[in-house]
């Protein structure tokens, strides 16, 4: 599903990634772990797309697709997802007036028609049980004043929403009690099929034992320095990322 | 021959086609255009105008009398109207009024035109009173149009009644001169308890010149409501100076709602004067220019007696070489405690090249007063745009989405669904872009 080879990017001329290679084949969770400023996060909005992310070598394809040309839109469009570690507040834009111009834009782009609004609504409806989410809490302004746990399920709502292919979900469990935690994990899993794949990047092994991953990796100094399965995580708890930093 | 001089030598030939015995009107003819001779138009020396010259638009040579003999059809110019809703017209042509394209009453209220209300004996003890009481008398360009008003709205809506309809008043211009200049008048009076919504807008049918020096005094008694949107969105050769007077009586509500999308130089004067206590006075605009545009927003609010408040809200989006004034001025007297002052003026500048003046000025003589001010001025968030991107909004559509959610304060306070629903329309289209926005 999604290829990455020798991926180099830097900002402002400062080089974060320096050679990732990750391939993440449908049905499949991958676990991006690593301690603070190994590169995660810039990752995950280098595959997004964002412009300030200059990628200066290597590959990303989706589905054998190169995508690394296009605009954050238009992977959106292939079926990628970004859960953000920090989800913008935007006032003035209601969370279902936001669902349905990202939805209908996306139709959009495939040719097809808008969906219809009693269809839309019963999409909203469907989909914000999924996530526990009060009906009041729709047609409130995007992320405006949200708690912390309000948003990371926001996100995890704006994902069953978009039905993305690959979904990454940047650091989710920060700022989660742990009822929220698991509302956003559960959420998370009932989404998960053989068709689609999760990348999931956090700190800590915390939230992996909710969303079971079948690799981790280890991210540091922009490299993947250690890849093995769910254990690693477990052992990276215990031992600390010292225990890379010393091996690297 | 400049316009001034023009305007000068005019004069004694306008007032001999008006017609007009009254010795009063006469009078205020004679001492307004001896203002307007000493103090000519505004010039960027004076203050007021420190940020917006008329020079370019002055050197048109404008005919200041227009002919009479333009028509139009309804089918040609519906488009300019809420015609989706039932509403009064006051609709004229090149500064003449149209009984053809026009929907008036004396039913309960009065919606018809200044010529009437100014040559009927029955209107004598309501012109009276209030044509020309509150407009500023010192001022150069109120009195260029005091000088040679003859045409333009007149609504009196008398005590206890409501206008059961919106009303719209519609200049337009055909183009039929080179270049025009029309002063159109507009007076209104609502009564005690009386409400009314009234809709002005200003449109040029091609691209000759069009200059418009329009005044426009409104009367609010005692529990009235009153509620007067402006819709600017006229063609780039179409400049509007707007001189608006509102006076308040004791608990009652004033709106002005001012969108100003189009046009080359627009200017708006909006003053309010609070004669009572608990009077509410609601200064809402948005604008939305490109290329070479300018749009003036000169707002002063008079807080005279005490318990009143005003709120104003301006929203600003310029892009490519345009410009945008914001001057808003509060005055509060001494008698004029717990006041509620309240402006607010936020600006996006999507062009290095776009140019914002803002100059909020507060001038309080009372001791208890709550008032404040907020200026912003900045560019679209580019995380926010990220973010929507992200979700498959593609960068257009993003841009727009922000910039609509950014003047929904202003655009959700409209009361006429109808044309909620239009001026939405208009933002999509000045953002060029076809979302619905029902946020």
């Amino acid at each position: 599903m999604l290829t990455i080879k020798d991926l180099h990017a830097s900002v402002e001329d400062k080089e974060i990634l320096k050679g990732i290679n990750l391939e993440v084949k449908p049905g499949e969770v991958h676990a991006i772990m690593g301690p603070n400023g190994s590169g995660k996060s810039t990752l995950s909005s280098v595959i997004a797309g964002k412009e300030e992310y200059e990628m200066t070598d290597g590959l990303i394809a989706l589905e054998g697709e190169d995508i690394s040309e296009l605009a954050p839109e238009e992977r959106a469009h292939k079926g990628i997802f970004l859960s953000f570690q920090y989800p913008v507040e935007i006032p003035g834009v209601s969370v279902t007036n936001f669902m349905k111009t990202a939805i209908n834009e996306s139709r959009k782009a495939k040719g097809l028609e808008e969906m219809p609004a009693n269809e839309m609504l019963k999409l909203i409806r469907e989909k914000s049980e999924l996530l526990e989410i009060d009906r009041k809490f729709l047609s409130r302004s995007l992320n405006e004043g949200f708690s912390g746990g309000e948003k990371k399920r926001n996100e995890i709502f704006q994902m069953a929403m978009l039905e993305p292919k690959l979904a990454i979900l940047d650091e989710t469990d920060s700022g989660l009690d742990i009822d929220a935690l698991r509302i956003v994990a559960n959420g998370v899993n009932k989404l998960r099929s053989k068709d689609n794949a999760v990348i999931v990047i956090t700190h800590y092994q915390r939230l992996l034992d909710y969303i079971v991953p079948d690799f981790v990796h280890v991210l540091y100094n922009g490299k993947i320095v250690k890849s093995g399965g769910k254990e690693l995580a477990y052992e990276l708890e215990e031992k600390g990322y010292d225990w890379v930093k010393a091996q690297n | 021959m400049d316009l001034k001089e023009k305007l000068l030598s005019s004069f004694m030939a306008f007032e001999e086609r008006v017609d007009n015995v009254d010795s009063d009107l006469h009078n205020m003819r004679t001492e307004s255009i001896k203002n307007f001779e000493n103090k000519g138009f505004p010039t960027k020396k004076e203050e007021a105008w420190k940020y917006t010259s008329l020079n370019s638009v002055l050197k048109n040579d404008f005919s200041v009398f227009p002919k009479s003999d333009s028509a139009l059809h309804y089918a040609d110019v519906k488009k300019y109207f809420l015609h989706d809703i039932d509403t009064y017209k006051l609709v004229f042509i090149d500064g003449v009024f149209s009984s053809y394209l026009s929907s008036t009453t004396h039913d309960g209220v009065d919606v018809c035109l200044m010529s009437s209300a100014l040559t009927k004996p029955k209107y004598k003890e309501i012109i009276d009173t209030y044509f020309n009481k509150i407009a500023n008398t010192e001022e150069s360009l109120t009195s260029l149009n005091t000088a040679f008003a003859v045409e333009g709205a007149f609504i009196n809506i008398p005590n206890n009644k409501v206008a059961d309809k919106p009303i719209e008043i519609m200049y337009l211009s055909t183009g039929n001169e080179a270049a025009l200049m029309v002063q159109p008048r507009n007076l209104v009076i609502v009564g005690r308890n009386a409400q009314v919504q009234i809709i002005e807008r200003h449109q040029s049918l091609n691209s000759n010149p069009v200059l418009t020096n329009s005044v426009t005094e409104i009367y609010a008694h005692e529990r009235a409501m009153a509620d007067y949107y402006k819709i600017q969105n006229d063609v780039p050769t179409a400049n509007l100076i707007d001189n608006t007077y509102i006076k308040q009586e004791k608990d009652s509500i004033a709106s002005v709602h001012t969108f100003s999308f189009g046009g080359n130089i627009t200017r708006n004067n909006l003053n309010f004067s609070q004669n009572g206590e608990h009077i509410e006075s609601i200064l809402k605009g948005i604008t939305i220019i490109t290329d070479k545009q300018h749009v003036d927003h000169y707002t002063q609010v008079r807080h005279i007696e005490p318990n009143c408040t005003s709120h104003q809200n301006y929203k600003g989006i310029y892009n490519e070489k345009s410009t945008g004034v914001f001057n808003g001025k509060i005055y509060v007297e001494k008698e004029a405690q717990k006041t509620d002052a309240f402006q607010q003026n936020n600006n996006i500048l999507l062009s290095d090249k776009a140019t914002i003046n803002a100059k909020p000025q507060l001038e309080i003589f009372a001791d208890d007063v709550k008032c404040s001010h907020g200026c912003t001025i900045g560019q679209l968030d580019e995380s926010a745009m990220f973010y929507m991107q992200s979700r498959g909004i593609p960068k257009k559509e993003a841009k727009a989405l922000l910039m609509y959610a950014f003047s929904d304060e202003v655009i959700d306070s409209i009361k006429i669904p109808q044309l909620k629903h239009r001026i939405t329309k208009l933002i999509a289209s000045k953002l060029g872009v076809n979302i619905g926005f029902n946020l």
